[in-house]
């Protein structure tokens, strides 16, 4: 136990004194909330709109006013014709329409030269126009449950919190491995009566101990900062990111005992972890729209059965027993890799 | 202590051990000695556990290699080649860490490291990475010492050290040795072959030979001169042609060459065709064999 103690403490010398690289670790997070939160959003904001009324009623006009009482819309000026409303298209300066006749039927135009942006905005126009009195768009009642809002961060905070943990727990872990190896250390530990176990276990201590820091600041930040909701437990939630978080050590575990050099970690924690992480969690292409193989692949990336379980329990605030197949495939994929590596890792060089 | 019966070791193409064959006594301090690439680490790395030799035996304090792994990493101190400590710790940091990691403290072999410790004690703040190459070996040579250990494997500890910490390194293995500590030790530099009680001339993966560095010397039959000149490359190259010769190299400021014969005529004859080649000026002295004469006479062979 005490060589594992003073393992541990030598760790965290080695990670506070290398105060460049901590900083990064812990400032991270924080970095990710903001871009996502506010620059690389995908919300709507301020859409220019023209609306071309044939009706003259004033359900229309109220319907008009809520469009443009909302953020998401913003109207231009007065519109006559389709023609009008076409060239205003043409042009760009409307990235929507709102056509209704003179029976009151309305009809939304939006421009779909950007797909995603085009289904946000009709989602938006027709949740508005349906709870301002007007005859149902398309016969259709649509109601969006649980972000009605349609929010992006409700999407990427559990996507970040996979990024990160991953990029914390198995990353470091491997180059921090690895670089035992690379400057020699590795060989006088391994020629020591030192449990070479106690090697890996205190490698991870101060990373998974970094991870919490960064859990509770992505979760402090989206709770407070960008108003995502927290529906169920925090406790799951933080017992989830550590589950997650042991996946990743594992994985770290197994990239260290396969390559040489920090370099080799790095790059095969960039590539083979993180890009998964990116495309085929789901945090940005909908899984389902993949063909088979990327599906298949992405039934094995574990940041997707984390990132659809956290989000099942902050939005949707799911318990522990209703996201059982989400916990006890992570709790699988741990005692997998955990196995594996362990079965890899070498006593000798 | 350490016993190698035909010790064979490949890496894919490479050959790094060849059928050695070694014995080290208790309370020896036994050198490999040799260039890089002759297979030193390798031997080292196999004698404590780290890799597994290909065939042959090998026991180190009666135990075997392969398979008795946790009692030899108990009782041996081992130096890497490459300056093993942590660079970001300091020196009190990693001498406590390498003790706590063999489960002791350095209170209580305090006193079988004090004559090493007390020369970096004035840096004991100061990290690792920050000492000098001969202080970082005198910790590194600390940190392999803390637990005690009844054989000590150091593997090329002078190299890229300055000649005056290689000669102080020397003389702290010899007071190690003086204490009963079973030491083998690796080396590039022949010179230091004589601080050995015992060594192995080592190349290319075999055991040129293996005895005590006044035996290999005087082992060595053939006249030996040392040659000076004016025009030292091209004496080289003709001293390379002449007929008598058995082996001629550089060998610092002067040339050392061999004869092939013992007749008394020998030495005269040479010195006539140095005259003839136009070397009126040559210094041609009779010399005593060291250690890499030695050396260069049995890579020969």
């Amino acid at each position: 136990m005490r060589q594992l103690q003073s393992f541990i403490i030598k760790e965290f010398y080695h990670i506070l004194r290398d105060s460049r690289t901590l900083m990064i670790l812990l400032i991270m997070p924080i970095v990710q909330i903001m871009l996502f939160g506010y620059a690389i959003t995908t919300d709507i904001k301020s859409t220019p709109t023209a609306v071309l009324d044939h009706s003259f009623n004033t359900e229309t006009a109220r319907m008009i006013e809520q469009l443009q009482a909302s953020e998401y819309f913003e109207l231009y000026g007065e519109v006559r014709s389709i023609d009008d409303v076409h060239l205003l298209f043409r042009q760009g300066k409307i990235r929507m329409a709102v056509i209704v006749s003179p029976t009151q039927e309305v009809q939304l135009l939006a421009d779909a030269t950007n797909p995603n942006e085009a289904t946000s905005l009709v989602q938006y126009a027709t949740a508005i126009i349906n709870s301002s009195g007007m005859q149902p768009l398309a016969g259709v009642n649509v109601q969006l449950l649980y972000n009605p809002q349609l929010k992006g961060a409700y999407n990427f905070v559990p996507g970040i919190m996979g990024l990160l943990l991953i990029l914390i727990c198995a990353m470091m872990t491997s180059v921090g491995i690895v670089r035992e190896k690379e400057t020699g250390t590795m060989e006088v530990l391994l020629v020591s009566p030192m449990n070479p176990f106690y090697i890996v276990l205190a490698k991870a201590t101060p990373y998974l101990l970094i991870s919490l820091v960064n859990i509770a600041t992505i979760l402090l930040l989206s709770r407070y900062l960008l108003g995502v909701p927290m529906m169920g437990s925090v406790a799951l939630v933080v017992g989830l990111a550590l589950l997650y978080a042991l996946v990743a050590l594992c994985l770290g575990l197994l990239i260290s005992t396969m390559v040489a050099t920090q370099q080799a970690a790095m790059l095969i924690s960039g590539i083979v972890l993180m890009l998964p992480v990116i495309m085929l969690s789901g945090m940005i292409f909908p899984i389902e729209n993949m063909p088979w193989l990327l599906r298949v692949i992405a039934h094995i990336v574990p940041a997707k059965w984390f990132i659809t379980a956290v989000k099942d329990v902050m939005i949707k605030g799911l318990t522990a027993a209703e996201i059982w197949h989400e916990l006890s495939i992570l709790t699988a994929m741990v005692l997998g890799l955990a196995a594996f590596s362990v079965k890899r890792f070498k006593i000798r060089l | 202590m350490v016993i190698c019966r035909n010790i064979n070791k490949t890496y894919g193409e490479v050959v790094a051990l060849r059928d050695i064959n070694l014995h080290v006594r208790k309370g020896e301090l036994f050198g490999l000695i040799g260039p890089d690439g002759a297979g030193k680490t390798s031997l080292f790395r196999i004698l404590v556990t780290l890799i597994l030799p290909d065939s042959g035996q090998a026991r180190v304090n009666g135990l075997d290699v392969t398979t008795s792994l946790k009692e030899i990493r108990r009782s041996v101190g081992y130096m890497p080649g490459r300056f093993s400590l942590y660079q970001d710790l300091s020196v009190e940091e990693n001498l406590k860490f390498f003790a706590t990691v063999f489960n002791t403290s350095v209170e209580a072999n305090y006193e079988l490291i004090r004559d090493i410790y007390v020369q970096i004690e004035p840096f004991r703040k100061r990290r690792a990475g920050k000492l000098s190459g001969g202080m970082k070996q005198k910790l590194a040579l600390c940190c392999a010492l803390i637990h005690s250990p009844e054989i000590l494997f150091l593997d090329e500890p002078t190299t890229g050290v300055d000649p005056v910490s290689r000669v102080e390194f020397w003389d702290m293995l010899d007071r190690l040795r003086q204490r009963g500590i079973t030491i083998m030790v690796s080396t590039p530099y022949m010179d230091e072959a004589s601080r050995c009680n015992r060594i192995a001339l080592m190349r290319d993966g075999r055991a040129l030979s293996v005895d005590t560095p006044e035996n290999i010397r005087a082992s060595f039959s053939r006249p030996l001169y040392a040659l000076r000149s004016a025009g030292m490359y091209a004496l080289l190259n003709d001293l390379r042609g002449y007929e008598g010769a058995h082996s001629c190299y550089a060998f610092g400021d002067a040339h050392h060459l061999t004869l092939g014969s013992e007749a008394d005529g020998a030495e005269a004859e040479l010195r006539s065709w140095l005259d003839r080649k136009g070397y009126a000026d040559a210094q041609l002295s009779r010399i005593e064999p060291c250690i890499e004469d030695c050396f260069m006479e049995l890579a020969r062979q």
